[in-house]
């Protein structure tokens, strides 16, 4: 597991888009918000934990397309379905690796994004921290949604429609526990709330998804 | 005798055969009567005035969409747990109905809200997670328009079926609790329930019951043109294999 977790990390740096892409399209959007609504800070302020969350899912959505397609093609899923390996596991380790080459590195350039945005000072720990718990879930989610569309010509397509619904929970909490934090009420019932939803959809997508792949392969 | 004999599709047509043109024809009766007895002889509301008879749609619709998203993903466990493809082909069936039914709640709402709120639409709660309800379908129904393999497509759309319910549930809390604090005061969802009178309780029931009624039918009819449609497709490529 360990090893197929590098070797996607490896793939994904390597074959250069994966890694970047998805960080320099989360500045992207932050920065083009702004310009579509204008340069008014107080109405930036209002909507910047929206904006960055919105972002944030924006730009996860971006890489999942490849995620099972590539190695579904190519035949090395196969060659991952009968090695001892469960396929939950191995959905799993993708799930990992898509975290870290977007989740991450987005929750860490996010202070940025939130200066950009104007956020108020109260409000970075929380875009941080709501980004690195909520993250996985939108990894989660998107895996399970490219297991459905692996193999499919137009699955990218159809993979965000599938996706946009199942991120609502997490999209509104994620973005609501930023916001209270701004406001100055307590937030922390929105962060666990999202907390919450991020251990339900890795109790739930790892099994979906492999399902999904193992009848896929079949 | 048991339900699961009807998991055989032949046996499921000839029931189909018997009970489809009875059950349209009181889908038909309840509808008319209710639809009939609600618009025209119900009196007009003291604060709303007429638009109140969109209940008689409004309502009836809105149950019906979330009542088929539910009986989809007991069709679709079904499938996944005993593999009767006459489950797996009714939860296909039933979707356009259901995003229909959806689609009918919003409009008629969105009419209703016209005059009373003052706007088509607002981000209140039960408005959200009603489009949320709506995508979803639209979702399943394009997985099931992608994937060409039938097998593959039943088992994906159910293992969906499943896992969006899950979402779909939590999305209409989660709605909730996003409405709260960000637009006070600008919820006007109205507990219809408690507050609707005998006048129209009773023809509102009479047109809830046409349309679970006049859903019935239609899967009846839809299921029964998909398993025709395999039958269809199995003998045709029998056909082909026989030639060549």
């Amino acid at each position: 597991m360990t090893a197929l977790l590098i070797r996607d990390l490896k793939l994904a740096v390597r074959s250069g888009g994966g890694f970047g892409f998805a960080l320099a399209f989360f500045i992207a959007v932050a920065l083009i918000v702004p310009l579509g609504v204008g340069p008014d800070t107080e109405t930036i302020r209002e909507i910047a934990s929206g904006i960055v969350w919105v972002a944030a899912f924006l730009s996860s959505l971006l890489s999942l397309d490849r995620m099972f397609s590539i190695d579904f093609e190519d035949g090395s899923l196969e060659a991952l379905a009968v090695s001892p390996l469960p396929l939950e596991l191995v959905v799993v380790a993708k799930i990992g690796a898509h975290w870290l080459t977007t989740g991450l590195p987005i929750a860490a350039t996010a202070p940025l994004a939130g200066l950009l945005l104007n956020l108020p000072a109260d409000g970075y720990i929380w875009v941080v921290a709501s980004l690195l718990v909520g993250t996985p879930a939108m990894s989660a989610l998107g895996a399970f949604g490219a297991s459905l569309t692996a193999g499919m010509k137009r699955g990218g397509l159809l993979l965000s429609i599938l996706v946009v619904p199942l991120c609502v929970p997490t999209l509104i909490f994620g973005a609501k526990s930023i916001a209270l934090s701004i406001a100055g009420l307590p937030n922390l019932t929105a962060f666990l709330l999202l907390a919450a939803t991020t251990l339900l959809s890795f109790a739930l997508v790892p099994f979906a998804a492999a399902r999904a792949l193992a009848d896929g392969l079949r | 005798m048991s339900i699961w004999e009807f998991a055989n599709p032949t046996r499921f047509v000839r029931l189909v055969d018997k009970c489809l043109a009875p059950t349209a024809v009181l889908s038909a009766m309840l509808l008319a009567v209710g639809l009939v007895w609600g618009l025209f002889l119900t009196p007009d509301d003291y604060v709303q005035g007429s638009a109140v008879k969109i209940i008689f749609v409004h309502v009836p619709s809105a149950l019906m969409a979330i009542n088929i998203w539910i009986m989809m993903l007991v069709a679709s466990m079904v499938w996944l747990v005993r593999r009767h493809r006459v489950s797996v082909l009714a939860a296909k069936s039933a979707a356009p109905v259901g995003a229909v039914m959806a689609l009918a709640a919003l409009l008629s709402g969105g009419i209703w809200g016209q005059p009373m709120w003052g706007t088509w639409w607002a981000w209140d709660p039960r408005l959200t997670s009603f489009l949320l309800l709506f995508l979803c379908y639209l979702g399943y129904m394009a997985l099931w328009h992608e994937i060409e393999d039938k097998e593959r497509a039943a088992d994906l759309t159910s293992i969906l079926c499943m896992v969006g319910s899950v979402f779909a549930f939590l999305s209409r809390y989660a709605v909730n609790f996003w409405q709260q604090g960000l637009h006070q005061g600008a919820s006007l969802s109205l507990d219809r329930e408690s507050n609707v009178h005998n006048a129209y309780y009773i023809p509102l029931l009479v047109c809830m019951a046409g349309f679970a009624f006049l859903f019935i039918a239609l899967v009846l009819l839809r299921t029964r043109t998909e398993i025709r449609e395999q039958h269809a497709a199995v003998l045709a490529a029998r056909l082909n294999s026989d030639v060549s």
